[in-house]
């Protein structure tokens, strides 16, 4: 074991020590995996509960928008192009994985932009790119939407599910008489792109502690230790740990694309329903580009599994082992409910990487 | 034909490609269709090659593998090495020395035969440095857009040895576990020579024909108890099929597994494991802790063995199999199997 991350793990007993229970919540699926993966809550004390927020796009994308996408890709003009995590989602049907193995075009794509230069090429096929993510990926988006407007490239459209952090973690604090959240680790990628500025309510108008971390094993364990110390001196911040990436303004080339293309709006987030102003949906300059607005698809309200407790887990409610369906009949690779269906969801993780408690 | 699963329904109606990519997909159809019809003693343990046992008094390895890897040419190698590296490793993981092979060619219209050629070069210089020919082949042409550019079969046969005896079945609490090197380079070196992969690494395949180096193993102890070529999977799917196949419980050690910086790097940037991502040139061995050092010094001095090293032991019996992963933070985890590809055609 490595000496400083030895300190690191003494260093947080000590000054849990004392505390009363503290839940920290990660609103990001990378985040997520990496707790996981490194097998964290094995070294934690008793009194720090580390509990996994909707932080991984895929899982809160409405079976609606799953359905609406298959029957864009049950159209032969049609070229779907997404992102590998989208494929194997359930709707309410079928997925674009078992649409792909009966025929339709549905390409997996590392880049928005190889999707924009498939459009360019083939001007006779209807390209759609499955625009999904956080405030990562929309400023990429963006950049196309942009790009197809100014070449009036009017094969190319996006369906977009594009989604934005903060709204969601106000959301939580305003459910936090049921899951009780003590600190946010925020989620570095998003926040090289906002910067920390708009997590500033946390601290401000919530007094909770917030720390941006990074994705090692010794970044999420020194951001822990930055809550503890917060908490301890009941000083709360929005802290960055991540600070070689993550700056105060974010990015702002990034956020000014988003802004010029993108405008606020409503969105559902699967599992949890409807936030406020927690959407991006296209300008009505860009409209067009908008495969839901040219194609005429719908919203249709699909409700979720029986007995499925995905909703609870989003909110930090219930932990997957205390969902009754968690490794019965809902497992990776038949999964029920949205935090099972990609590799970054909560139940995803915990069965991956913690089903057997050593 | 590798692999291993539970028997499930086969409940899918069409074939998927993680039908394909060795793991728990695969299992479903090797148990659920393929043994339905095919099922016998030898097939059934679905080992990397088929162990004949009293061919004329003497012990027979068979093996057969088909390449289909996108691109044929990729850094470090193309489907001519491939195909003979595979078969030749298949074939000295059940401790065989390689006899002579087939060749099947299927080939689209249009190819040019420049590369075709290059191929066959590259497969001939394998052949040649580990001893072994294409004793028998054939040729087939489909129209063009009837398949991607070439697919190749081959299949061989070794003998071996009558005081050998590997498989899973010797696998024994105390063994230690070796590998010859660093892992995950094959599977990233092809998908970095994707057209639509856009950046570039300098990950070269780790393909290569492992028979020497076994053959010195094997020679250097009669205490080595199993071998795996670490190919579809990668290093953790054949760990757990091992585990399950030896009913033990197995410990390997993050900071002991060899990988490389921009192995891991590209990892982390894509959101691989590369616990899970194919080989082509690694060998897992199982050996008694007696003759470790043994090995070890044998494997070193082989070309294909300068960074062999111990990556974990076989702690226990257990009836379902488990394998542990101890993380530099002094944590641990069960493996699981894969449940979809992470990275198709990749061989």
């Amino acid at each position: 074991m490595q000496n400083n991350i030895i300190a690191l793990i003494e260093e947080i007993k000590r000054t849990a020590n004392g505390l009363s229970q503290i839940n920290i919540m990660e609103v990001c699926g990378t985040h997520t995996m990496a707790i996981g993966k490194n097998g964290l809550r094995q070294v934690l004390p008793q009194n720090i509960n580390l509990i996994s927020g909707p932080g991984c796009p895929v899982c809160v994308t409405s079976i609606s928008d799953i359905d609406n996408i298959i029957e864009l890709a049950e159209n032969p003009c049609n070229y779907i192009f997404s992102f590998g995590d989208m494929l194997k989602i359930p709707g309410s049907k079928s997925s674009l994985y078992k649409k792909r193995s009966e025929g339709a075009n549905i390409k997996v794509c590392y880049s928005p932009a190889d999707a924009f230069d498939f459009a360019v090429k083939n001007p006779q096929k209807k390209i759609i790119f499955i625009a999904i993510g956080f405030e990562t990926t929309a400023p990429l988006t963006a950049a196309l939407i942009e790009k197809a407007y100014e070449t009036k490239t009017n094969n190319f459209f996006i369906y977009n599910t594009h989604k934005i952090v903060p709204p969601a973690i106000e959301f939580l604090l305003n459910s936090s008489n049921k899951n009780n959240i003590s600190a946010f680790l925020c989620p570095g990628h998003v926040c090289a792109v906002t910067g920390s500025r708009p997590f500033d309510f946390i601290s401000k108008i919530y007094g909770k502690p917030a720390v941006i971390s990074g994705f090692s094993a010794e970044d999420i364990l020194k951001s822990i230790l930055m809550i503890l110390k917060q908490i301890k001196n009941n000083k709360p911040e929005v802290e960055i740990q991540y600070d070689w990436v993550v700056k105060e303004n974010g990015n702002p080339i990034a956020i000014q694309y988003m802004d010029n293309i993108f405008d606020i709006n409503d969105a559902i987030w699967r599992g949890i329903g409807n936030i406020k102003k927690s959407g991006l949906v296209l300008k009505n300059k860009f409209r067009n580009f908008d495969a839901k607005v040219s194609f005429a698809l719908k919203d249709v309200l699909v409700p979720e599994p029986r007995l499925c407790s995905c909703g609870e887990i989003l909110l930090g409610v219930k932990k997957p082992f205390e969902c009754r369906l968690f490794g019965k009949s809902c497992k990776p690779d038949n999964p029920v409910g949205p935090c099972m269906v990609s590799s970054e969801g909560t139940c995803s993780a915990y069965f991956k990487y913690e089903k057997y408690k050593t | 034909m590798t692999s291993s699963a539970k028997n499930n329904n086969f409940s899918d109606k069409n074939i998927l490609l993680s039908h394909g990519d060795g793991g728990i997909k695969t299992g479903e159809l090797i148990n659920n269709l393929i043994i339905k019809y095919f099922g016998n003693k030898i097939l059934n343990r679905l080992e990397d090659s088929a162990i004949i046992n009293d061919f004329h008094n003497e012990k027979i390895a068979y093996t057969t593998d088909s390449f289909v890897v996108k691109p044929v040419f990729f850094p470090g190698g193309n489907i001519g090495k491939l195909c003979i590296c595979g078969t030749i490793n298949d074939l000295a993981a059940a401790g065989a020395t390689p006899m002579a092979l087939s060749m099947g060619l299927i080939i689209e219209e249009g190819f040019e035969v420049k590369y075709l050629e290059k191929i066959l070069e590259s497969a001939g210089e394998v052949l040649k440095e580990t001893k072994t020919a294409i004793i028998t082949g054939d040729t087939k042409v489909v129209e063009k857009n009837g398949m991607d550019k070439i697919f190749i079969n081959t299949s061989g046969i070794g003998y071996i040895r009558r005081n050998t005896d590997i498989t899973p079945l010797n696998i024994k609490p105390g063994d230690k576990i070796i590998i010859n090197g660093s892992i995950a380079e094959h599977g990233l070196a092809v998908l970095s020579s994707r057209p639509e992969f856009n950046f570039k690494t300098n990950i070269i395949s780790d393909c290569a024909p492992l028979s020497s180096l076994v053959n010195e193993m094997i020679g250097s102890s009669d205490k080595v108890h199993a071998l795996r070529d670490a190919t579809r999977g990668g290093i953790a799917t054949i760990l757990i099929e091992m585990s399950e196949k030896s009913k033990t419980r197995i410990a390997i050690y993050e900071d002991r597994i060899p990988v490389k910086k921009e192995v891991r790097t590209l990892c982390e940037f894509l959101g691989l494991d590369p616990l899970y991502i194919a080989n082509e040139g690694k060998m897992v061995a199982f050996v008694d802790p007696a003759d470790t050092n043994k090995v070890l010094d044998a494997m070193k001095k082989n070309k294909y063995g300068k960074d062999s090293c111990i990556i974990g032991e076989v702690t226990e019996n257990s009836t379902e199999g488990a394998v542990f992963y101890n993380t530099k933070i002094g944590t641990k985890r069960i493996l699981d199997k894969l449940y979809s590809e992470q990275l198709p055609r990749i061989c």
